[in-house]
């Protein structure tokens, strides 16, 4: 079975999907960044997944499933790269991504992250009660 | 591109674990760019395809799929039979719901595929097992 790689950038894991995943690739990547999240204490993911021609219900409800792992393990989830044909057929499939940041390229992704990360420590330092808090 | 298909005949590919659901995929990328049919077509039929593949492997059992190229005046497409000898879909109506599913799922695959394809027709029962056939037509 192949693995897909997982790269750790500075604070954040970076996953650049190059191939056309099995099943069993995709849960395996599912336990892999699960493990290497708290491994490395990263605070961002971000999937990269400008190779991939189609995303399937598999695939979907994978990229769903790590978002909400990284959730409770502390980190946050961008999925980047998206094709336009990629999203027309999601759609179409009727496959909302539920809980998935995305952002245009990996360099946005970042920002995004790295901005996510500076509101909860802001919170964090203040400790405000009103602050604005993640709702699921 | 896998170099040497005739895409006058059919292509089989027989489905009996995830990594047969990938030359699948592969299989329908490689006609539907042969007739021609734009991105997003392509994307949605290879995309139909992975999801009824992988219900041909879960739910029948494993079984078969067949891709073939068709012909209508001037239009060109791909046909795709899904092909398994499992217990059949008891509700028809109902698995065609979008969010129906008993195998912990999504409930998507037949409902969106369904969306995604130009032409698509099922024959089930339990003595038969499940057949799918679907056809995107190039535009
Ligand atoms: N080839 C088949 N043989 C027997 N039953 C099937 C077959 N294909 C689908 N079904 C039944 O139809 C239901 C709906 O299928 P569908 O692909 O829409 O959803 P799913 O496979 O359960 O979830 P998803 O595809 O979204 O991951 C399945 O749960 C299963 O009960
Ligand atoms: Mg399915």
């Amino acid at each position: 079975m192949e693995r897909v790689p997982i790269l750790k950038i500075g604070d954040i894991l970076l996953v650049s999907i190059q191939v056309d995943m099995s099943d069993q690739t995709a849960v395996q990547l599912q336990e892999d960044l699960a493990e290497r999240i708290v491994d490395t204490g990263c605070h961002g993911v971000i999937i990269d997944i400008t190779a991939l021609d189609i995303v399937d219900s598999f695939v979907g409800r994978m990229l769903s499933t790590i978002a909400s792992i990284s959730k409770v393990l502390d980190a946050e989830t961008v999925v980047v790269g998206m094709r336009p044909a990629v999203a027309i057929t999601l759609v179409e499939l009727g496959l909302s991504l539920n809980g998935i940041r995305t952002a245009l390229n990996v360099e946005r992704g970042m920002e995004l992250i790295a901005a996510a990360h500076a509101d909860e420590l802001d919170y964090q330092l203040d400790d405000d009660p009103d602050a604005e808090t993640a709702t699921p | 591109m896998t170099a040497g298909i005739d895409l006058g005949h059919p292509q089989a590919q027989s489905v009996r674990s995830d990594e047969d659901v990938v030359r699948v995929r592969q299989l329908v990328r490689t006609v539907a760019v042969a007739v021609k049919l734009s991105l997003v077509d392509q994307t949605k039929v290879v995309t139909a395809a992975s999801e009824l593949a992988r219900n041909t492997l879960v739910y029948g059992g494993g079984g078969s799929v067949e891709v073939a190229t068709v012909e209508n005046g001037r239009r060109k497409g791909v046909r795709i039979v899904f092909a398994d000898s499992g217990p059949g879909i008891a509700d028809l109506d109902l698995a065609l719901t979008d969010g129906y599913t008993t195998g912990g799922g999504l409930g998507l695959g037949l409902s969106g595929s369904r969306r995604l394809v130009d032409e698509f027709e099922i024959e089930t029962s339990p003595e038969t097992g499940t057949r799918i056939t679907v056809t995107k037509w190039s535009r």
